[in-house]
């Protein structure tokens, strides 16, 4: 884990101060519920991107908004419109389920801390209503199905994964997301990580030319196929898996272990990489097929961006604010909502980190 | 809005084929209401003009940097940034065709049922039926294919076409039968544009006159011979022009297609095979593109097919044109 920033050397910071109407007495945190409504009729913060941690995101904003009446605006319009509209300074801060790219970060109109938030997994699902128990695939395995090579269930491969277990001679479908996702992108990550081929042919990011299989349109689409179509294969996120119970393969992870999607297994995984972060990192990084003997190998943060250096003195204090309630408060909820939280050791770094923001113009 | 006295306003009638009428008032009131509807009807093709110069600009680097090939590549690879939208185009293009196909002997055959044969009571229900088919929102279409429709299509309707039928033999009807495809797209396109061909046929049907079919009666035709040299004939250009309206619906359709039609960028003669169209392309990668040159590709693609549907539709006016009956009638 190199930290390599190329960051402007220009750092303007002069971001467009957006003056949403909020209430210019700097509300601070006052355990008053029942005065809630003191903070005028505006909003204290915007932000806009991820999708798919809105659930939680709605929630925290909606928890925090009760404690402390600081009232938090998000748009869930994507990644990639949450890492634009901050790169044009539009929004306090942007979300993503990938990490910002260097090119991105240039663009930006001055440094941009990423907060890891909270852990998505990806869980591998499949169609075979002869089998009882889960199926075991290892890394090159799913690698191979997803690059065509491997095509029938009954593949020598496959059965020696699964040792006792009658496979059926269906012709293996795959199924993928169409529509540009962070899903996408975790599970191309974690296939970048184990097969070298998969690296050079697809490679990663939120949408990819596929080698095989059909396309369908979100987790509801992805699933719903998989479930109609003996033989069929698919990636889903974590959560979605669970509420509709859908059938997850055992992942081999980098230990050697076969580990089953879950909450405890992607904070594992976070757990794994965390240890062993530099003290400078920028926590853009990955946690894909993740060491240790519970990791579960497809999981990956979800980020807030922050640019370090705000204008708004104001807004600054409340954003810190809110960055050290969602390290503490926000943490314990996120299980609740199907989101895996981050581990301890890495909530004390971050604490410090948020109090890295600097506030007032740096020229 | 008049002044207080009235003064004398001029009716021109130009003598020419069409009846223009020119109003020559002097009115305060008549020379603004003349401004204001001079600048609503300069305001669409205005609008027209600058949305098309918006994304023709946003598309331009693409263009230049892939120039021809953008139109004839299948390669479309956002993560190494390289972009053809050949099966896009393909795809657009198929998927609307097979609707058409389907939908306008459908939609003729409501149509000529509700004003020829049906009973009086009957008309009002089936026809509000058949246009509640055009207010039902496309995603509900696309979940109830994916519920509904791709399971019929994976067994039966797909072996039967294949095996019983032996259209197997045909390059357009091999391979596996998962259920998306250019197919699945085409039939649930068809059912969305029905009811649009429909609505307007009725409408033209039941404008031809009486004389038209009593004179085929009297001369000794067939209810069906009536209908088929007499009714529809004089209200051919109407149909088609129904038949216009639907394809520029079933071109630009999105949601149900991309739920249907397996999202896949290839070209394969097969209707059983998954592709993708333009507009699905668009809607599924924007709202994620990040990269400046994935973002101008999406563009370019939206120009392609703006001007794509400029193309269909001249062609279609065309066609109305000829079968009008040439310079004699003037197009709808």
């Amino acid at each position: 884990m190199t930290l390599r920033r190329t960051m402007p050397i220009a750092l303007l910071a002069a971001a467009a101060a957006v003056a949403c109407g909020g209430g210019s007495s700097g509300h601070t945190v006052s355990g008053d519920k029942a005065n809630a409504p003191a903070a005028s009729g505006g909003v204290d913060l915007t932000g806009a991107g991820a999708t798919f941690p809105y659930p939680i995101y709605s929630k925290w904003f909606a928890d925090y908004a009760q404690e402390t009446s600081v009232r938090i605006n998000y748009q869930s319009i994507g990644s990639g419109g949450g890492i634009r509209q901050l790169s044009e300074g539009t929004v306090d801060f942007g979300a993503s389920d990938a990490p910002m790219s260097d090119d991105e970060l240039a663009k930006a109109k001055g440094p941009v801390l990423h907060f890891p938030t909270v852990i998505g997994a990806v869980a591998v699902t499949y169609n075979l209503p002869s089998l009882s128990t889960p199926i075991r695939l290892t890394s090159d395995v799913i690698a191979d199905i997803f690059l065509g090579h491997i095509t029938k269930w009954n593949d020598s491969r496959i059965r020696a994964a699964n040792p006792g277990i009658a496979l059926p001679a269906t012709d293996v479908l795959v199924v993928h997301r169409a529509d540009a996702s962070g899903t996408t992108y975790i599970f191309s990550d974690y296939l970048s990580a184990v097969s070298a081929d998969w690296a050079k042919a697809p490679g990663k990011g939120k949408e990819l030319s596929w080698p095989v299989g059909i396309g369908a349109k979100g987790n509801e689409g992805v699933a719903g196929q998989v479930k109609q179509t003996p033989g069929a294969i698919g990636y889903v996120e974590l959560a979605y898996a669970k509420q509709n119970n859908l059938p997850t393969a055992l992942l081999k992870n980098a230990s050697g272990a076969f580990v089953a999607p879950s909450i405890e297994s992607a904070t594992a995984a976070a757990a794994g990489i965390a240890d062993k972060l530099p003290n400078n990192t920028d926590y853009r990084i990955s946690i894909v097929n993740a060491p240790g003997a519970d990791a579960y190998p497809i999981a990956s943060f979800t980020w807030l961006l922050v640019y370090r250096n705000q204008t708004d003195a104001t807004k600054a204090k409340k954003l810190k604010d809110f960055l050290h309630w969602y390290l503490h408060s926000g943490e314990s909820t996120a299980a609740s909502l199907e989101y895996a939280p981050l581990p301890e050791v890495m909530k004390t770094r971050l604490d410090a980190r948020v109090d890295s923001l600097i506030t007032g113009s740096t020229t | 809005m008049s002044g207080t006295s009235l003064s004398p306003s001029v009716l021109v009638a130009d003598d020419g084929p069409g009846t223009v009428v020119r109003i020559h008032g002097r009115h305060i009131g008549d020379r603004i209401y003349h401004g204001a509807i001079t600048f609503f009807a300069l305001c669409v093709p205005i609008l027209v003009a600058l949305i098309a110069w918006e994304i023709a600009v946003a598309g331009w680097p693409t263009f230049r940097h892939f120039g021809l090939s953008f139109l004839t590549s299948s390669d479309w690879d956002p993560v190494k940034e390289k972009f053809g939208a050949a099966p896009a185009i393909y795809g657009t293009l198929v998927s609307s065709a097979i609707a058409l196909v389907i939908a306008t002997p459908l939609a003729v055959g409501v149509s000529v049922f509700l004003s020829e044969f049906a009973p009086r009571w009957m008309r009002q229900p089936v026809a509000f039926l058949v246009d509640l088919l055009a207010a039902i929102p496309s995603v509900v279409y696309g979940l109830w294919g994916i519920f509904v429709l791709l399971p019929l299509m994976r067994d039966p309707v797909m072996p039967f076409l294949r095996d019983t039928l032996h259209l197997g033999t045909t390059p357009f009807f091999t391979g596996p039968a998962y259920g998306p495809s250019m197919l699945a797209a085409g039939l649930i396109l068809a059912i969305m544009v029905l009811p649009y061909i429909a609505s307007v046929s009725r409408e033209v049907l039941l404008a031809v006159p009486r004389a038209q079919r009593e004179a085929a009666l009297a001369l000794g035709a067939t209810r069906w011979e009536a209908i088929w040299r007499a009714v529809l004939p004089y209200a051919k250009s109407g149909i088609v022009g129904g038949v216009i309206l639907g394809l520029g619906r079933a071109l630009g359709e999105t949601m149900a297609v991309t739920m249907l039609i397996g999202n896949r960028q290839q070209i394969s003669a097969s209707l059983f095979a998954p592709g993708y169209t333009m507009a699905s392309l668009i809607a599924n990668e924007f709202t994620e593109a990040t990269s400046d040159a994935h973002l101008s590709a999406l563009m370019a693609v939206g120009f392609t097919l703006l001007v794509i549907t400029i193309i269909v539709n001249a062609i279609a006016r065309w066609l109305v044109w000829r079968v009008g009956g040439g310079a004699a009638s003037r197009p709808l």
